[in-house]
């Protein structure tokens, strides 16, 4: 149970129970859970632990046992399914668009049930398909089977949004795509949320999918049993019980990674810059004044190009437009914590330029500014345990 | 008599027995998809009929079809009536089975979306199931087509009409000179039936399918 303002509630479970004939215990058992309008929910357990089930009774692909579901202050859990299903979004990890129709006509499922117009129609597919990040123009008439696994479940959002629904169920929707891919689906997904504000039940195996797309998390044990229902720090910081913490795993402080982001972080404004075109001898007196053991040059648009060290800039042909090291590890302020570190790892740099959407530079974020945020984080933990009085004085956590 | 001058001479009588023939496997297939495009959509949604429903079309399949024939003179008599009926029961089974396996082989997760988004069941089987399974059940009343266009010839041994009638002409007077150019005759326009109808069935497939399951 959660404390979770009775007003702000979009959908509840009421002691939602699925019993499968012949089966001693329950798949899930008296479940209750209420949802806040807007927000994202992760639904994240180990395989088998009825998370899967617990969203399908939501629409009723899965009739509960007994228990009720709520939507915005109806019970809704005799209505009849088929309209019931017209009013939630659901998204599934295979996708499943109907591979002999068009993206439009995939898109225009309910909305045609429902009886819109065509004129309706065409607007709603366009809007939404440039929602998604899809050019109408180009993708509306084409086949899903013309399209790549990131387009298909981009027009698998779009599909489940066709009739504008408050809530959304999401059954890991990113689960079958590849890592990069996912990860700026997962981004542009969290961006649309930002506009749209839908209540989302998402469900997923991944915690550190969880811990990113989320703004409040259950962790659940077999039969559906909610081990904690709270928000990602929280579960991070002060996880309930043994479960909870090991399923979170040991790796607890670099999954905090992902909640920090750039831009939440003090970042190094002080490295020696020049503009591409500045001479020579201002950059050697630049990079001479500070205490960096390389100067960044910049070009006329403030963007990031090379990094120059002392060996480059002293030999007597010595030029900005030419040798150093490219940059090529930048993130923009939004990145979490976790992109800064792959990229330092990836280009083998050591530190990261943080540019902004334009790609100008704005400061240099290395591991040192990022284990200071780590260590303030700590410190944060430490205070929570300190408050509940769960540490003693050499400061291990006591049991 | 070359086989030339006999075409020649016989080609009305050639062509009329053709569209008798055509007749009879139209009919036959036609009322096959009517009853077997229902009976595997029931064997597709219910356990529980399914190995009733197809092990029943694949006995007819099993019956000898001079036997056959022979055995419903006694029912329906003498003439088209008892080809048709059990060209009929032989096309079932091609039809009846591609229209399971065409529904078994829809992908679960476009079914299940389908379902998540509010579409009934009858909606799911007209709009998503039944297109999909399109091509694998046309392909079903291809094969019962081009099997009954050979089976039809045997029509003309219970007093049906079809190209059966030249070949067992030429089958009965063997051993005259003219015996062999009946049976070719008869032979070749029911196998130039079986192509008209392959590429009528390769353009339907066409026409119907779109480009996203070709």
């Amino acid at each position: 149970m959660t404390d979770v303002e009775n007003s702000d509630v979009m959908i509840e479970l009421e002691d939602l129970t699925k019993m499968y004939p012949g089966q001693p215990v329950p798949a899930v058992d008296h479940v209750n859970m209420r949802i806040p309008r807007g927000e994202i929910v992760v639904l994240v357990g180990p395989s088998g632990c009825g998370k899967t089930t617990t969203m399908k009774m939501v629409n009723r692909l899965i009739e509960p046992t007994s228990g009720r579901i709520v939507l915005d202050g109806e019970d809704v859990t005799k209505v009849n399914a088929n309209q019931l299903r017209r009013r939630i979004g659901y998204v599934i990890q295979q996708i499943g668009l109907f591979p002999h129709q068009t993206i439009k006509q995939n898109i225009a499922t309910v909305p045609k049930v429902l009886g819109w117009d065509k004129d309706r129609i065409d607007h709603r597919v366009d809007e939404l398909l440039r929602t998604v990040g899809m050019d109408p123009e180009e993708f509306r008439d084409r086949y899903p089977k013309e399209l790549s696994g990131g387009q298909r479940q981009r027009v698998g959002v779009a599909r489940a949004m066709s009739v504008d629904p408050d809530v959304m169920l999401m059954d890991e929707p990113f689960g079958a795509i590849d890592p990069i891919t996912r990860e700026r689906l997962q981004n542009e997904f969290l961006r649309v949320q930002a506009e749209i504000r839908k209540t989302i039940i998402f469900v997923t195996h991944d915690i550190d999918e969880a811990i990113k797309m989320g703004d409040r998390i259950a962790i659940l044990q077999e039969q559906s049993h909610i081990a904690q229902f709270a928000p990602p720090e929280e579960i991070l910081t002060a996880p309930a019980n043994d479960f909870v913490a090991d399923f979170i795993g040991s790796g607890a402080s670099l999954k905090r990674l992902n909640l920090t982001r750039i831009r939440d972080i003090q970042l190094h404004a002080d490295a020696p810059v020049v503009d591409v075109n500045d001479d020579i001898t201002t950059a050697r007196q630049r990079l001479r004044d500070s205490d960096w053991t390389a100067l960044l040059v910049v070009d006329a648009e403030r963007r990031p190009q090379r990094w120059l060290r002392p060996t480059d800039l002293k030999r007597p042909s010595a030029d900005l437009h030419q040798g150093g090291l490219p940059v090529d590890a930048t993130v923009e302020p939004q990145a979490t914590l976790a992109d800064a570190l792959n990229e330092m790892i990836i280009s083998n740099a050591g530190c990261v330029v943080v540019t902004d959407g334009r790609g100008a530079y704005q400061g240099v974020a290395d591991i040192d500014t990022i284990m200071a945020s780590i260590r303030a984080m700590r410190a944060q933990v430490d205070e929570y345990y300190r408050a509940a009085k769960l540490l003693d004085i050499e400061g291990e956590v006591a049991v | 008599m070359g086989f030339l001058e006999y075409l020649a001479q016989n080609y009305d009588a050639l062509l009329v027995q053709s569209f008798e023939h055509i007749q009879l496997v139209v009919v036959s297939v036609v009322a096959a998809i009517i009853v077997g495009v229902p009976l595997g959509i029931v064997a597709h949604r219910s356990e529980l009929l399914r190995s009733a429903i197809l092990n029943t079309t694949s006995t007819f399949l099993t019956v000898p079809s001079l036997a056959f024939f022979a055995l419903l003179i006694p029912l329906v008599g003498i003439g088209n009536t008892a080809p048709i009926l059990a060209l009929f029961c032989y096309a079932l089974l091609p039809i009846v089975r591609n229209t399971v396996s065409g529904l078994r082989q829809v992908d679960p997760a476009i079914v299940e979306s389908a379902k998540g988004m509010g579409i009934g069941s009858f909606g799911r089987l007209r709009g998503i199931e039944l297109p999909l399974a399109w091509p694998v059940i046309l392909t079903g009343v291809r094969v019962s087509t081009l099997l009954n266009i050979g089976i039809a010839a045997i029509a003309v041994l219970v007093g049906g009409g079809g190209l059966g009638q030249e070949i067992f002409r030429g089958i009965r007077s063997l051993g005259s000179p003219f015996a062999p150019n009946l049976v070719f005759g008869g032979t070749l326009f029911i196998i130039g039936i079986a192509l008209v109808f392959d590429l009528f069935y390769l353009l339907l497939g066409r026409l119907t399918t779109t480009r996203g399951i070709r």
